[in-house]
């Protein structure tokens, strides 16, 4: 399976090339009133989330939780959207969104594989447990398949230490799983 | 406005409460040094450089000078043998992944690096994404990732919003020329926020 | 359910509960902490349901899905009161023999007991070593109630401690006793929490917020999340008694997010305490108001610092502020804010209700009260142990952890995260203590502890917490974020063999300059785990060097797999298993390992049967060269 990366996959991106958007002005200098591009009109869960925390920008975190729960990644729309109603800036809102691992930029897949690199885990094979996982999905950490079906992450300490090595798919916590029971745990996944 | 005195290598310098401890050294003509430090932006205190030693009632400890307020009674040394070489090794750490910063890190004693870094020739001091955010409001220019993958960024949107207003300030800022040298007008190819996320492996 | 207006409304309502519940009735309190919830604790509950159902049993005997009672180890953990008995690792298809032989039949099921190294049964929770050593002031209530029911917590004695700060102490009353009981932070600082109470209670300013930190960052270290999902309503105790003390109104409980069911029950647990009118407007009756919201985290460790986390709170970039300025008086929103740890909270309750005296009765001079650890890694008996302090590690590590698992030899104990150090054997009847353990290059830290033995190597510990800091650091200050990087480049070259004559001292010089110039506690502690490692582990970092070899046997590319010629049995197991198939051989033949396809991922050691023993691991020394293809084994006598 191949990974989904590179220059041909950025979604929902506003053109970095002023010349290849053909609804603005070919001035190169823009100012904000100018430009004819709608913030987009029918937002639909992203506004019902935004609205349900009353727009307040000290909520931007969970907001964006919110998001990244229910539609598994931030697009670039979601985020504009998010900008203009809580009155952030976008590069903040970009900042925000890169520094916390809990959100994604990119669709992650159907299914979440967490493989726990805490101590306890790292003390017990993680790193083994890591390898057997890399093995049976065929994606590296960070990395989403090609079907969107997995992406696989490493989490540091998900909090059930006397499992470990622990895996956790969906929301479902595996203990120090044999490389067999590994494989039957991904091909459960629908 | 409070007189606060304190002693900055063995001169008695007369500062205001609130002042910094490098403000008060540069009114009095002591120069401390910085990096990421600009009289026009709010202090950053992520370059290390203006590291000093401040004791009083005996203890003594290292401070960042731009970041901490006079007191009255501190006393303050600017350039002992420890500073120096936290100095040093500072400009060496910076020096690994910017080599154009190889003039300034000569003055501080270090002339090849005894690391080795992938060369982004940024050392993150952080003066156009604050003088962007604080004194143009244009917020165009923005840090993102977190830790050793920490970035400075342009937003892709700054663009066709106008957000980026093109004035280019921000060139004259940067002290290892990277903007300068690697924007081309308001296109920004190569620094922008999606340049960086597929530009990685994974995340 | 109706408010409690007042003291004597809440003591009513607790003997209404009380006088519903039949303290002699039979209860099968099982535990539905996360760890449970993943040996399938759901099912065991529901298998309960159904046959008590089924046998006629229901509305004779109770069933409550209690939080985390801390013996992670040997879930599902299934504790049948009021006689205590204890059954561990129990499934759904126990449930019937449980229900039948013991509810009924009055008799015990032997095979779920607790055994000991002598091969005896221990059939009472109290007299299980485990728990037997511990003093469980705080986590002990987990196991007696549903973390989702208030009525529970009140039937305990829940926010009598509340009543009695409102109605009969005041303010300052209740800042002084805190400030007697020594009540030192849990969350890794260590910092008199009355004294910090004090600067924001003096802080100018009318608008004051207190804080619980439950963004248990500490890789390793489950405490905070056994105690919000175990028993959310003492920490919201804590935390509005602390906050009468303060003059705040408003509180915020900072959870991670990957801790959804404490999340959860924290959010339930306020909605009913609203209900009753122990959280709102007017509490208990009280003039006083206090309300709180629930903030979660979005999976950064660096944003569990205090004033990281609040600039988090404000929504943005969790980034440490400088401590110059303490957030006790300019937290969030630039308000005098007071952070403490879940536990910190936890204790609160405790030293309101019966003294700072009988508080400081407990711990060491310096150290006041319990310390609930979270004791994992290579020891037996893993899960979360309060102890008193004062306690020596090895009375932790072996009398209540059961020692080291599978008979191998103890070699170091990590304490305090990634800030904290590594404590070798020459120093294990170190008594826990604040100062006692940062003495000797670690710190009691979150509370995480993490047993090593022989086949740990330090070098690799080293490098596993500094590339953690790594990508958890900020990465604003050039000297934590280049230098901790720098230092990962380096521990990394000596694992893969690379390492140089001078690196040690190399690393050295790189510590002090993160120690000394990084603005947060995390730049500043960053250096620990290598200097910690350096310090009683040196002889490990110069065989990495020197000799290319890794005496523990784990860091990859030092490490070779060879089969003894005179020892295989050709039974090709690990033929099979292989999984770069780099193993050649037949039937009866020896089985040969080509280095070159071969990724020392250690299986062939693993199952190879221990009656062969034929697989060696070999590092610091060749290779020796293979027989030559075709060799027959040479059949051990009478160990087919």
């Amino acid at each position: 399976m191949e990974t989904k990366r590179g220059k041909r996959s950025r979604p929902n991106c506003v053109s970095t090339s002023v010349s290849d958007n053909p609804e603005l002005p070919a001035s190169k200098v823009y100012h904000r009133q100018e430009t004819n591009r709608q913030v987009v009109q029918e937002p639909g869960r992203t506004q019902e989330i935004v609205d349900k925390y009353g727009a307040d920008k000290t909520d931007l975190i969970q907001i964006l939780l919110d998001i990244q729960r229910e539609k598994r990644w931030l697009s670039g729309d979601d985020l504009m959207y998010v900008s203009e109603k809580l009155d952030v800036p976008l590069s903040q809102v970009y900042r925000v969104a890169t520094f916390y691992t809990a959100f994604s930029l990119i669709p992650q897949g159907r299914h979440h594989v967490l493989v726990c690199m805490g101590t306890a885990c790292h003390v017990r094979g993680s790193p083994r447990l890591l390898d057997l996982v890399i093995n049976a999905l065929k994606i590296k950490p960070g990395e989403t398949s090609l079907d969107q079906k997995f992406t696989l992450s490493t989490v540091n300490c998900l909090g059930c230490c006397a499992l470990g090595p622990v895996l956790q798919v969906d929301s479902q916590y595996h203990g120090n799983p044999s490389a067999g029971e590994v494989k039957k745990i991904v091909a459960g996944c629908d | 406005m409070n007189k606060v005195k304190l002693n900055i290598d063995g001169k008695e310098v007369e500062s205001e409460e609130g002042m910094t401890v490098l403000e008060a050294a540069r009114s009095a003509g002591i120069n401390i040094p910085t990096l990421c430090y600009h009289e026009k932006l709010a202090p950053h205190a992520a370059c290390g450089i203006c590291i000093v030693e401040i004791s009083r009632g005996g203890r003594s400890r290292l401070v960042l000078s731009c970041i901490y307020n006079v007191e009255d009674g501190l006393v303050v040394k600017t350039q002992t043998p420890k500073l120096i070489k936290h100095r040093k090794m500072l400009m060496e750490l910076m020096l690994a992944s910017s080599p154009a910063i190889a003039d300034l890190a000569r003055q501080y004693g270090v002339e090849k690096p005894r690391f080795e870094d992938k060369i982004t020739q940024c050392v993150l001091c952080g003066r156009c994404v604050r003088y962007c955010n604080e004194v143009k409001k244009a917020n165009a220019i923005t840090f993102v990732g977190r830790g050793i993958n920490r970035r400075v960024a342009f937003v892709d949107e700054a663009v066709s919003k106008g957000v980026c207003m093109d004035c280019r300030e921000c060139f004259g800022l940067c002290p290892t020329g990277k903007i300068p040298r690697e924007t081309d007008s308001a296109c920004f190819d190569g620094l922008t926020i999606q340049d960086i996320l597929f530009d990685k492996k994974g995340k | 359910m109706t408010r409690l207006k007042s003291p004597a409304a809440l003591e009513r309502a607790r003997k209404q509960i009380l006088s519903q519940r039949d303290s002699q009735r039979p209860c099968v309190a099982i535990c539905t902490g996360t760890g449970c919830q993943s040996y399938g604790c759901n099912k065991v509950y529901t298998a309960f349901v159904n046959e008590l159902a089924n046998t006629g049993l229901q509305g004779k005997v109770d069933i409550r899905q209690t939080g985390c009672p801390g013996f992670c180890e040997r879930g599902t953990i299934v504790v049948i009161t009021p006689e205590e008995i204890c059954y561990l690792r129990v499934k759904p298809e126990d449930v019937p023999e449980i229900v039948s032989t013991t509810l009924v039949g009055k008799r015990l099921v032997d095979r779920l007991l607790y055994e000991d190294s002598n091969g005896k049964k221990i059939a009472y929770e109290g007299d299980i070593p485990f728990y037997k050593r511990q003093m469980r002031i705080v986590l002990g209530n987990n196991r007696l109630l549903d973390p989702k029911s208030i009525d529970d917590y009140i039937a305990l004695g829940g926010y009598s401690a509340l009543a009695k700060a409102l109605f009969k102490m005041s303010p300052e009353q209740v800042l002084e006793e805190v400030k007697r009981a020594n009540l030192r932070g849990r969350g890794g600082g260590g910092f008199p929490a009355g004294t910090k109470w004090e600067t924001t209670r003096n802080a100018p300013g009318t608008t004051k917020y207190v804080i619980v930190n439950a963004d248990e960052g500490d890789p390793g270290a489950f405490m905070d999340r056994a105690l919000l999902e175990g028993n959310p309503h003492c920490i919201l105790e804590g935390l509005i008694i602390g906050a009468y003390a303060i003059g705040s109104h408003e509180g915020y409980v900072y959870v991670r997010q990957e801790y959804p069911m404490a999340t959860e029950n924290v959010s339930i647990a306020i909605g009913q305490a609203r209900e009753y009118g122990l959280l709102g407007k007017g509490i208990l009756g009280s003039g006083f108001n206090f309300d709180v919201t629930v903030h979660r985290g979005a999976g950064a460790f660096v944003s569990g610092e205090s004033s990281a986390l609040m600039t988090a709170l404000e929504g943005m970039v969790g980034e440490p502020r400088p401590k110059y300025i303490h957030t006790a008086v300019s937290g969030v929103r630039g308000q005098p804010s007071n952070l403490n740890n879940v536990e910190t909270w936890a204790n609160v309750p405790l030293i309101v209700n019966k003294g700072s005296k009988w508080f400081t009765s407990i711990g060491t001079a310096g150290s006041k009260g319990t310390k609930i650890f979270a004791l994992v890694g290579k020891v037996n008996n893993t899960g979360l142990v309060e102890v008193p302090m004062g306690m020596t590690l090895r009375e932790i590590i072996y009398d209540i952890g059961g020692g080291l698992r599978q008979g191998k030899k103890f070699k170091a104990v990590q304490t305090g995260g990634p800030s904290g150090g590594c404590i070798p054997e020459s120093l294990l009847d170190l008594p826990v203590d604040f100062d006692e353990l940062t003495k000797v290059g670690s710190m009691m830290g979150s509370g995480g502890m993490i047993v090593m033995d022989e086949d740990n190597c330090m070098v690799d510990i080293a490098r596993y917490f500094t590339s953690f800091l790594g990508d958890e650091s900020c990465g604003k200050c050039v000297s934590c974020r280049v230098g901790i990087g720098q230092m990962i480049k380096i521990l990394d070259r000596i694992c893969q063999g690379k390492g140089q004559r001078g690196d040690i001292e190399l690393l050295e010089e790189l510590c002090e300059v993160v120690r000394d110039v990084s603005l947060c506690a995390l730049g500043k502690t960053a250096p620990n785990p290598v200097l910690s490692t350096i310090r009683y582990f040196r002889d490990e970092y110069e065989a990495h060097i020197e000799q290319k070899r890794c005496p523990a046997g784990v860091c990859k590319a030092l490490v070779s797999y060879y089969i003894k010629p005179d020892k295989c049995q050709g039974c090709q197991i690990c033929l099979r298993d292989c999984p770069v198939e780099a193993i050649t051989g037949g039937k009866g033949l020896v089985h040969i390992i080509d280095q070159n396809k071969c990724t020392r991922c250690g299986t062939c050691l693993e199952v190879c049967p221990s009656r062969f023993a034929a697989v060696a691991r070999l590092s610091g020394e060749p290779v020796p060269a293979a027989p030559p293809l075709g060799t027959k084994v040479v059949r051990q006598k009478g160990k087919q």
